[in-house]
Order: C-alpha cells, then sequence, then structure tokens
C-alpha cells in the first residue's frame, strides 16, 4: 500500500536486521526462497491467521470463528501469535508490530528455518508455491457463486464439503496411483463338455452357443465390476468424478479438495517443521545476533515456545530436541551396528568417535523425512527417557486420564499412530453402485479405535446431500462389523 | 491488504445465536458455562462450531505426555489436548477452554453486559486490619533491612569521618547505619453485603431448571463478589415449608409438593431481622422459581411481605422466573401486575432457557444496585 500510514515495511532498524540474521542463517547452508517480511498490528496478525495466513480466502464463518478466538485470546492475554509464514514462493511471513526488537530477531531467524524447510523438505515439493493467487482465485470464483445462488445455500454447500474435507489422499500426490482404467480381459473361456473325438466337439459345444456364453459373461464380469475398482482413499476425487453435481457445486468441492492437499504436508510435518525452526532461530540467535542487553528477552520468549502441558506434546520441543540428539549421535558416531550392540552403558554414555557428521545428517534428514519417519527412525531409547515421554489412557473407572507406560516402544508405537492419517480413521470408498442401487458404500479400515458414531452419522448426512443418494459405511463397533446406512432422512444399523 | 474478516466474525456470531443457518446451530458446543471450577479460577468454554468430520470416539485415544509421574497418575487437569494435526486450517478436536480468575471473570462479565459499577449503600461497618509499610526505623528484624538506606547512613558516615576513599570504594557498615522498615496496622472499613438466593424446590421444578438456577447464582455471586469484599450468602429453599440450607443441599435437593412462597419470604425475612440490621449491610435477596404458587390467598401474603418488609430491607428484590413445562408463571404476572413494569426495587426476569441466563443477568444487575 501506499499510504505510509498504512506502510507495511520493516523500519530501517529491523530491515538491517532482517539482512544480518539472512547472511546467517545463509552462511549456516540455510536455503530459502525469497522472504518478504510484513509488519501488522494484532488486529492484522488475528484476521490473518484465522485465514491460514492468507490475506484473501472466501467468505465462510469459520474464519470468523477462528478469529473471534484469536482475538479474545489475545484480548484476554491469554495468547499472542509471533509468527506466521506461508510456503508460497516468494514467501511472506508477518511481524507483529508491537513486539520488541528482540522477538523480532527470533522471529525473522525461525522463519528463515521454516523457509528453508518448505524449500527443501521432499514432502513440500509437490505443494502449489503460488497458492497465495490460487487461494484468491477460489474467493473471487467462490464470490461469484454466491452473488449468483446466494451466499446461504453456497455457504452451507461448503459446511458439507468441509465435513469430508480430510477424506482425500495425502500419499497420492508422491507415488502416483494406478488404478486400472482399461477394461480387464475376460480371461475365462466358458465350459466346454469334454468329448474324446474331434468330430464331434462342434456338435456337443456348438460355437454359436460358446460366442453367446462368452458375451454373457462379459455382459456380466461388466455389472460385477465396481467403481471404483479398488478401494479409493481419495474420496473427494471420487465424488468430483462421480457425483451428480450441479456445475458450481463441482467447482466449489474441486477447490475445497485443492486446499486440502496443499495443507496436507504442514500436518504431516508439523514436527519437523517447527523442530527445524526452533534450531535454526536458537542456534542463530545464541550464536551471532543475539546482543548481551537481549539474553534475558530471548531465554524468556524460547522458554515459553518450548513450554510443555501436562497431557500434551509440544512439537517444537520434540522437534527441536530431537534434531539436536541427532546432530549429536552424529557427530559423536553413536550409530551403526557397533554401537547397537554394545551394551556397556557406561561406553555408551562416552561413546565419541568424532566424526563430526551431525551438521550434514539434519539436513538429510530435513530433506526425507516427514513426522511419521523422522519419529519412527529417530526417537530412541535415551531420549524418551530423558524428555520423560509418556502415554497415556482414559480410565473409565477413575473418570480421568492416566499415565500408561513409559516404554519407549509403546511411547514410538503410540506417537506414530497419532501420526499416520493425521490420528484420522482411515475411509474408502469401495462402491459407488451399492447393492446395484446407486448407493455410496465407505469402508473404514478398522484398527483397533472405533468411530465415534454421533459424528459418523452427521458426516454422513453431509456425504449423502453431496452424493444425492443413500449412503453407507462399514465399520467395527464393539468388536462387531456393522453396516451404518443413511436413507432419506432415517439412520438404521445391521450387523454383517 | 487484508480481506475483511469482520463479515466472517459477525456471520459467525450470528448463527451462535442462532439467527441464521439453524441446521448449525446443533453443532454449537457451549458446554456448560461454568467448566471446572478450580481453587480460585474457572474454565469457561469459548462457543466453537465443530464441522462433524469422521472421527474416533472421544476418549478412546489416549495420547503421548511429557512430565514427571508413575503409571497410574492422572495426567494434569482436565482433558489433554493434542498438540498435532492442528496445522494450517486444520482445528484441533478438542473444545477450546480458557482459564481464567474469579477476578477477571467478573471484569468480562461487566464488560460483556456493560454492568453499572454498584453504588454501596449504608455504613462501613465490615472492619479489616491490614498492615502497611510507612517508616523506617533503627530497629528491626535483618528480613525488613533496607539495603539502599543502609548503604547510603554508612557513606555519609565514612565520607563525614574521612574513611572513604572513591578509589577503593568499601562500604563497611555498622550497627549504628542499620535501618530497617517499619509498618503500621491500618484499619479499614467496608461495606458488607449479603446474598439470599431462594428457591423453590416443589416437584415442578426439574433438574434443568435448577441447572439453570446453578449457572445464573454462579454468575450474580462472582460479580457481586467482585464489587463487595466480604460478601456473604444464604441460601433457603421451599415447597410448602421453607429451610435454611447449605450450598450443597441448595442446588441438589429434589423435593415434591406444593409450593407456598410465602414461607420462604417469612424465613428470609427473619434472617435479615436477625442478622443483617439493613442499616449495616447491602442486602440482595434473589428468588427462583417456576411461578407456581398454591393459591392467590398466598400471592396475597407474599406481596405484603414484600410490600411491608423485604423491600425496605433490600437494595434490589430478584425474581428470576424459569420456564418449565409444568409451571403456570402466574406468580411473575401477579408481580407484575402489583409493581408495574418499571419498579425501584422489584427487578423481575423471566428466563427461558440456557441462553436466556446473559440477559436475565443483565435484567438483574444492569441497574446497579
Amino acid at each position: 500500500m501506499s499510504n505510509d500510514f498504512m506502510s507495511s515495511d520493516l523500519t530501517p532498524e529491523l530491515a538491517r536486521h532482517r539482512d544480518q540474521i539472512r547472511k546467517y542463517a545463509e552462511d549456516y547452508g540455510l536455503d530459502f526462497f525469497e522472504t518478504v517480511f510484513e509488519m501488522v498490528d494484532y488486529e492484522q496478525i488475528n484476521s490473518l491467521a484465522a485465514l491460514g495466513g492468507f490475506p484473501v480466502r472466501y467468505p465462510h464463518w469459520r474464519f470468523g470463528m477462528e478469529y473471534d478466538q484469536l482475538s479474545k485470546g489475545y484480548a484476554w492475554g491469554l495468547q499472542k501469535i509471533y509468527e506466521m509464514v506461508i510456503n508460497t514462493d516468494p514467501s511472506y511471513a508477518y511481524l507483529m508490530k508491537s513486539n520488541s526488537v528482540a522477538d523480532q530477531k527470533i522471529v525473522m531467524a525461525h522463519v528463515y528455518g521454516h523457509v528453508d524447510f518448505f524449500k527443501n523438505n521432499y514432502w513440500f515439493s509437490k505443494t502449489n508455491r503460488k497458492m497465495l493467487d490460487a487461494m484468491a482465485n477460489h474467493a473471487v470464483r467462490i464470490r461469484a457463486h454466491m452473488d449468483r445462488y446466494g451466499q446461504d445455500t453456497v455457504e452451507s454447500f461448503i459446511d458439507k464439503c468441509l465435513s469430508i474435507e480430510g477424506l482425500i489422499d495425502p500419499f497420492q500426490s508422491y507415488v502416483g496411483v494406478k488404478r486400472p482404467t482399461e477394461e480387464r480381459e475376460v480371461d475365462r473361456e466358458p465350459g466346454k463338455i469334454k468329448t474324446d473325438r474331434q468330430y464331434m466337439d462342434k456338435f456337443i459345444n456348438p460355437p454359436e452357443f460358446l460366442e453367446e456364453q462368452r458375451n454373457r459373461m462379459r455382459e456380466e464380469a461388466k455389472k460385477a465390476k465396481r467403481n471404483p475398482a479398488t478401494p479409493m482413499k481419495d474420496v473427494l476425487a471420487f465424488l468430483l468424478e462421480n457425483a451428480p453435481l450441479a456445475d458450481w457445486e463441482h467447482d466449489v468441492l474441486g477447490m475445497i479438495r485443492d486446499e486440502a492437499y496443499y495443507f496436507s504436508p504442514q500436518g504431516q510435518t508439523k514436527i519437523m517443521n517447527e523442530g527445524w525452526a526452533s534450531y535454526w532461530h536458537s542456534k542463530i540467535m545464541t550464536q551471532k545476533a543475539l546482543k548481551d542487553s537481549e539474553i534475558v528477552d530471548f531465554a524468556d520468549h524460547h522458554a515459553g515456545v518450548m513450554a510443555m502441558a501436562p497431557g500434551q506434546i509440544n512439537p517444537y520441543k520434540i522437534g527441536l530436541e530431537l534434531f539436536r540428539d541427532i546432530e549429536d549421535r552424529w557427530n559423536r558416531g553413536k550409530f551403526g551396528k557397533d554401537y547397537d550392540d554394545c551394551d556397556d552403558m557406561v561406553l555408551k554414555a562416552r561413546w565419541d568417535k568424532k566424526l563430526d557428521l551431525g551438521r550434514s545428517k539434519i539436513f538429510e534428514v530435513r530433506r526425507v523425512c516427514n513426522d511419521i519417519t523422522f519419529i519412527d527412525e529417530y526417537l530412541t531409547e535415551e531420549f524418551v527417557e530423558r524428555l520423560k515421554m509418556y502415554t497415556y489412557a482414559f480410565n473409565r473407572r477413575t473418570n480421568q486420564y492416566e499415565i500408561v507406560d513409559r516404554d519407549w516402544t509403546k511411547v514410538r508405537e503410540k506417537l506414530l499412530f497419532q501420526l499416520t492419517n493425521r490420528g484420522q480413521p482411515f475411509i474408502y470408498v469401495t462402491d459407488g453402485n451399492f447393492q446395484n442401487k446407486g448407493e455410496l458404500l465407505l469402508s473404514h479400515k478398522h484398527q483397533g479405535l472405533d468411530l465415534d458414531v454421533r459424528w459418523s452419522r452427521e458426516t454422513m448426512t453431509s456425504l449423502a446431500a453431496i452424493w444425492g443418494r443413500p449412503v453407507n459405511v462399514e465399520t467395527e463397533y464393539d468388536g462387531q462389523k456393522k453396516l451404518l446406512t443413511y436413507a432419506d432422512g432415517e439412520f438404521t444399523e445391521k450387523f454383517l | 491488504m487484508i480481506y475483511n474478516i469482520k463479515r466472517d466474525h459477525s456471520r459467525f456470531r450470528q448463527i451462535v445465536k442462532g439467527k441464521i443457518k439453524h441446521d448449525l446451530k446443533k453443532y454449537v458446543t457451549h458446554g456448560e458455562m461454568i467448566g471446572r471450577k478450580g481453587k480460585d479460577t474457572v474454565t469457561i468454554p469459548i462457543p466453537q462450531i465443530e464441522i462433524p468430520r469422521f472421527r474416533f470416539g472421544e476418549k478412546e485415544q489416549g495420547g503421548v505426555g511429557q512430565g514427571e509421574g508413575e503409571p497410574g497418575d492422572p495426567v494434569g487437569q482436565g482433558d489433554p489436548k493434542d498438540g498435532q494435526g492442528e496445522a494450517g486450517n486444520q482445528g484441533g478436536e478438542h473444545m477450546l477452554e480458557v482459564d481464567l480468575t474469579l477476578q477477571e471473570l467478573a471484569e468480562i462479565l461487566g464488560e460483556e453486559l456493560a454492568l453499572p459499577k454498584i453504588e454501596p449503600r449504608g455504613h462501613k461497618t465490615m472492619k479489616s486490619k491490614t498492615e502497611k509499610y510507612t517508616g523506617i526505623a533503627m530497629q528491626g528484624p535483618d528480613s525488613l533491612r533496607h539495603f539502599k538506606r543502609t548503604f547510603k547512613e554508612t557513606l555519609k558516615r565514612q565520607i563525614s569521618a574521612g574513611t572513604y576513599d572513591p578509589n577503593e570504594p568499601f562500604i563497611v557498615p555498622i550497627r549504628r547505619d542499620m535501618r530497617f522498615r517499619s509498618w503500621k496496622s491500618v484499619t479499614r472499613t467496608e461495606n458488607s453485603a449479603v446474598i439470599i438466593y431462594m428457591m423453590d424446590v416443589s416437584g415442578s421444578m426439574g433438574d434443568e431448571q435448577k441447572e439453570i438456577v446453578r449457572t445464573e447464582a454462579f454468575w450474580i455471586d462472582t460479580w457481586l463478589r467482585s464489587q463487595y469484599k466480604g460478601i456473604e450468602t444464604r441460601y433457603i429453599i421451599h415447597d410448602a415449608t421453607a429451610r435454611e440450607v447449605d450450598e450443597e443441599t441448595f442446588f441438589k435437593t429434589k423435593e415434591s409438593g406444593g409450593t407456598l412462597i410465602s414461607s420462604a419470604y417469612k424465613l428470609c425475612e427473619k434472617i435479615i431481622h436477625d442478622e443483617y440490621p439493613p442499616s449495616e449491610w447491602n442486602i440482595y435477596p434473589f428468588h427462583f422459581s417456576d411461578g407456581d404458587n398454591w393459591s392467590g390467598e398466598d400471592t396475597k401474603v407474599c406481596l405484603d411481605l414484600l410490600d411491608n418488609s423485604l423491600l425496605k430491607m433490600s437494595n434490589v428484590f430478584c425474581y428470576g422466573q424459569v420456564e418449565s413445562r409444568y409451571g403456570s408463571g402466574q406468580f411473575f404476572k401477579d408481580l407484575k401486575e402489583h409493581y408495574g413494569e418499571e419498579h425501584d426495587t422489584v427487578i423481575t426476569s423471566k428466563i427461558e432457557n440456557k441462553e436466556g441466563i446473559l440477559q436475565s443477568i443483565k435484567d438483574f444487575l444492569g441497574k446497579g444496585k
């Protein structure tokens, strides 16, 4: 904006700090997109945060809800957003005007960490780096639909889409999904009546009859052939292809799907992303950029970010500590067969082969891992013990959450479970023509946890509204296989 | 340029209030207006709309945490929230709760409802003693030693004695240089107030009605406590007869039988008469009922009691009528008829459901009395 009063440019002092920190970050080997810092006030940062960091989004009440919570939290002194950065090229990051200079420096260092991660982590490699424009285009298109069909109508449809926006396949962009599109050959010949006498064959098995049989089988195979041929995790894509949607509905659902895919790598790398950024803000600040007079501010800020509440995992803390742990282990050669086979605790604790591979190792990890592989590969017994991690569960008898175990394999298992599919149930489309009545059949792959029935039902109403015909969900409840059906405004359940 | 979020915000608020998009109303999580009540803090949920999704059963999941404790120990307070899966636009799955001290809560309440500060009446009779540091003494315990003054005294003495060398600025205090803080006891007088809650517990008051009374009483309590120090509360329940009970019983009792409102008013009058002289106390009687009284005869007795004694003694007399399926709501009409729409010391309010509580509090306390 040209108006000086509203200027969002950095002050000359902050611009100097930015150049300095940028230089430090580059010297450490960080490799980031051009990063644009903008100064915003608390009102603006709350708005931006509510919109997921993007300045222009389509109108929807849930952004208002986020804003409501953020601004109340800020007004009551409960929370404050320090940093926000979006994964685009160039990247945009926001600095809150009222923060102290020390805070701004930490945030800048932190942001460069994030942007390096966005640019280099494999799981971000397929995201749309021009998402700022895409989001704005979505906003324009949805507004146009709203002008034409009414805000309530369009917004209600968006609500329904959001209800299932999690039903995507985050991995398909990396592997390319193989779905047989060609009609399969009829591989079975119609049965012949056996005869020893060759010359009798064409009378016993008349060719016209065989041909007829062949045609009939082909016909049946076609009927039996399901759509989708194999269970499909990207439910949204299936609906886009097969649901009877009006043009504008198709457009809206497609946009919701695009945005869900755009945000999915951030969910897949939360621990790593925050850990990496925290590692670098801490490194850059403590070793280079910090002035003596700022040390208390830094410690205060850093401690706030790293704080742990009981019963919660702080991704900043776990991520940072794990990166440092990996660096330390690779510096001292605490890996590989020799180390794993060694059962002398003292020797293990003092282990030091002076390899100095730590720095390059963590850069490698930030390139290839996502949270799942990060935890699976690098969480160690010593680490779980040092960070006092435990698993907890709800005890129905005492009606409270209780610590269950401190065993590191259990902790890892639980963490991995929570990270897999973002802790959401696995749902697939298995049939778009269920019972040959054009009903939709979804299957829940049960892995020890039951679905919440009430929420499933509500979600099924959204699905039914999009699909336009009855919706079924195959699941397991209390050890029983069940089929939930929503048809004509009524729910039914039956055992399978 | 940032897209104007105010429109989304007002839309959200309208949905929460149930003005538009009624189909979403069922997803609004209000919870109870009082969540957990710790020692000095309460947790209040912020209204939130959760879009339904396929998800696991509430308490099935458990998770991973960090901290001290043996297996079997409870994990912190309340529901743990998962730290993952909150990236981007993916909201957390749990209700957003806010921990506040009662003082903060009262402030927010006052702001939200634009409640005026209360003008206390009566003399300041409650006496409380506080200690205040007022001066400096030559004697005192070491823990109260005043470093700066001691240092100054020493410096003065050393300079005048010529033992101070600016190049080697050693300061050595002796007994005589020591200075200590000293204090005075101050007696302060404060306004005192008493709230007398009366509730109809006859058969027609169901659990839902009591819940409404409980929530409302909590908020009234919080507000009045922020206005007066050392407030007292008394609880009266009544059906055909009235008795005084403790707080716990007040909200839990389920009696049955007829309703004689006058019985409660008589008891209330007696309590005030015996223990709280109106010249020294600010008195707030609150009566909650579903408006069913036994007879018109008894209603007359009630109005008599109000006119001749209760109203004269109280700051305001508040009557809250909770909507119930069984109650006739006659008493509300009778009061209105007798006192008219606007009255100085009688405030009546109808509470139709939980959402009506805030408005009703505003009715009661909005006059600043």
